[in-house]
């Protein structure tokens, strides 16, 4: 299958700080992959390049055949084609919830007030809030907060969506109605990169588990043999400790 | 006693029960309270001053003045009555305010941004003028401005000419007089340009509701404006000359005659307001974009919006619902601080009505109080054009 993400050798520096060490990581279309490992160990870091909210040094990152460099029109290219979703929603507040998920539509894609709300109610409906359309980000849960910004993102109508611990945030009864949103995408056949420590979620939907450590890939294997099979050490205590 | 009790146990069930009352009776009562004092202390003050033969009253404002006002927006002169006076400093009043208070938003703007420039040059010298100013009184800096550096300007003979139209020397700053032919016929021209660029704006937004096509609105209202006001001038034979401020020697004292001048005072007063209040605007300014968190311009860029559109439908209307109130209160402070004016005789309404009006009639509290009424309505017309301008950004952005 063709690779829509593909890094090749990816160094990525903070000043002195060494955060991804030659990365080699490819998702091809309709893959479903989760990226775990200990804090600090880079994963926000490497799913953060692949839209470039962080930039890389060294390496080469292509995503849907389009080179991430200094060229500005690639990058917002790229940026229409990629969702993501943060782990502390990041609403715009001053807007309400459909002014949220119209504004790229009619800034970015160009599309009139009617076509771009019509979308955003459709996208709504999806993740169950379109009776809290004409509401503000504050009145709402952080469960229904989430759910807005996975609309948010879905209405750019991506090819990939990448979610950086969407369920951490969240109070505990809420992470489910979250999840679910999340399966149901994956099951529509969406391209994912999820970062996150829900190991369910992982077994239901991922393809494949990444295991970070260090600005290393420690591990990378199909679901099922990740959790029946771990190799390396510190994935083995990883699990241990989280599972 | 029971009975005592059985009334206030009835009253508080009242008041629980009608929580507006609740709110509403001690404000009340606390401004009836403090009616009754004023009433009383004016009372016996008006007594004590009827005892001694002082009469009291308004009266006044309608007598000469007979004094004179050295600068004065509208005509003055000393066979005028003291209201005509209160009037000129009323109005000298909010002539340097309203200076003050454009070139403080402006300087602090810059300021504050710069602050935030991540070339540290940039941002150095920004927090290096920030803190200098902000931490040097205000009445030292109208000195420094009065005394230091205005007096260093030349005589009337010798005056500066600065792009040779200004006139610079100690006795002010003279500028052209604007001789215009056919204005209204121009000024009708900047109206229609002003109503026409609205209706423009409304229809581009209607445009791009209903078909998604972007126009460049803001180029298109600059270029309106220069296009209709010249084909104005052109067509109606609008036209404008200057009158040139000229050296005149008038019993051996030289002095420029003919243009528009600016005193010294005002200069002085203006810049000093300004520069000190600008510091303060520019801490808000900074405040309020920093208050924004990082993840809303990521947010914002993982959607695909360029820099432009972030800065303009993101940062911009949240930073200025953080910036707008704290920097209300800045213009208050600036408006209250014009009063400094009379430590260099700038004739604000301090210093020509609550002082030489106060000296020369002895009616202390009538004038006091007029002109305590006076920058308190100042003020309260300032918050709520503020508060109006607040509501109106903290509306979306369309
Ligand atoms: N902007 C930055 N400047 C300097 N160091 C940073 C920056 N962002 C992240 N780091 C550092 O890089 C390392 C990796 O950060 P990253 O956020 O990718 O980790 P993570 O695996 O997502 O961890 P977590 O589970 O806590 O989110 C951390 O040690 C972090 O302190
Ligand atoms: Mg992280």
């Amino acid at each position: 299958m063709e690779n829509i993400i593909q890094l090749r050798s990816v160094n990525k520096w903070f000043g002195e700080f060494h955060v991804l060490k030659d990365i080699n990581f490819s998702v091809s279309e309709k893959e479903k992959v989760v990226i775990c490992g200990p804090s600090g160990s880079g994963k926000s870091t490497l799913i953060r390049c692949i839209n470039r909210l962080e930039e890389h040094q060294k390496g080469s990152i292509i995503v849907d055949g389009m080179t991430l460099d200094e060229n500005t029109k690639n990058i917002s290219a790229i940026r229409s084609e990629v969702g993501m979703v943060f782990q502390q929603f990041n609403l715009f507040p001053h807007l309400s919830i459909l002014e949220n998920c119209t504004l790229a539509q009619i800034w970015v894609k160009k599309k009139t007030k009617n076509e771009s709300e019509k979308l955003a109610m459709d996208y709504l409906r999806k993740v169950q809030i379109d009776d809290q359309a004409l509401k503000f980000p504050g009145q709402l849960s952080g469960g229904q907060q989430q759910r807005a910004a996975i609309a948010r993102a879905l209405c750019m109508e991506p090819k990939i969506m990448l979610f950086d611990e969407p369920t951490s945030a969240l109070d505990p009864e809420m992470i489910k109605e979250v999840l679910d949103v999340m399966v149901d995408l994956a099951k529509g056949g969406m391209t994912m990169c999820v970062v996150t420590h829900e190991m369910g979620f992982a077994k239901e939907v991922a393809d494949r588990v990444v295991f970070m450590d260090e600005g290393n890939i420690v591990e990378e294997k199909k679901t099922s043999d990740f959790f029946e099979n771990p190799e390396n050490e510190r994935t083995k205590l990883f699990l241990s400790q989280i599972l | 006693m029971s009975f005592l009790q059985n009334k206030i146990e009835k009253f508080d069930q009242y008041l629980s029960d009608h929580p507006k009352v609740k709110f509403f009776l001690p404000q009340a009562l606390l401004v009836v309270f403090l009616f009754i004092i004023i009433g009383y202390l004016s009372f016996n003050a008006s007594s004590n001053l009827a005892a001694r033969g002082i009469d009291t009253g308004f009266s006044f404002l309608n007598k000469k003045a007979s004094f004179d006002i050295q600068f004065s927006m509208i005509e003055f002169d000393s066979s005028m009555t003291y209201g005509r006076a209160y009037l000129v400093g009323l109005l000298n009043t909010i002539l340097v305010s309203v200076i003050g208070i454009i070139f403080a938003t402006i300087i602090g703007f810059f300021f504050g941004i710069l602050r935030l420039s991540t070339n540290p040059l940039a941002s150095g010298l920004a927090t290096c003028y920030i803190e200098t100013l902000r931490n040097i009184s205000l009445l030292l800096q109208i000195f420094f401005w009065y005394f230091a550096v205005l007096r260093l300007l030349p005589s009337a003979e010798n005056s500066l000419v600065l792009f040779n139209f200004v006139y610079a020397n100690i006795k002010g700053i003279y500028i052209p007089r604007f001789v215009w032919t056919n204005l209204s016929f121009f000024i009708y021209g900047i109206i229609f340009t002003i109503f026409f660029i609205i209706i423009f704006n409304k229809y581009a937004s209607i445009l791009r509701e209903k078909t998604g096509k972007h126009l460049p609105k803001f180029l298109i209202s600059i270029g309106l404006l220069i296009i209709i006001p010249s084909f104005v001038v052109l067509t109606f034979g609008v036209s404008l000359e200057f009158s040139h401020p000229k050296l005149e020697v008038n019993m051996g004292i030289s002095n420029y005659i003919g243009g528009v001048s600016i005193i010294p005072e005002l200069i002085a007063l203006a810049f000093a307001l300004s520069l000190y209040t600008s510091t303060f605007i520019a801490e808000n300014v900074r405040a309020g974009i920093l208050g924004i968190d990082k993840g809303q311009k990521e947010a914002a860029a993982s959607i695909g919006l360029t820099k432009t559109q972030i800065l303009k439908l993101i940062v911009i209307p949240q930073a200025l619902r953080i910036i707008i109130p704290p920097t209300t209160n800045q213009y208050l402070n600036l408006t209250k601080n014009s009063s400094l004016a009379a430590a260099i005789a700038y004739p604000d309404i301090v210093l020509v009505f609550a002082g030489t009006a106060l000296m020369q009639t002895g009616r202390a509290i009538e004038i006091v109080t007029i002109t305590m009424l006076t920058y308190l309505t100042l003020s309260i017309l300032i918050s709520i054009f503020m508060n109006w301008y607040n509501k109106k950004v903290a509306l979306t952005e369309k």
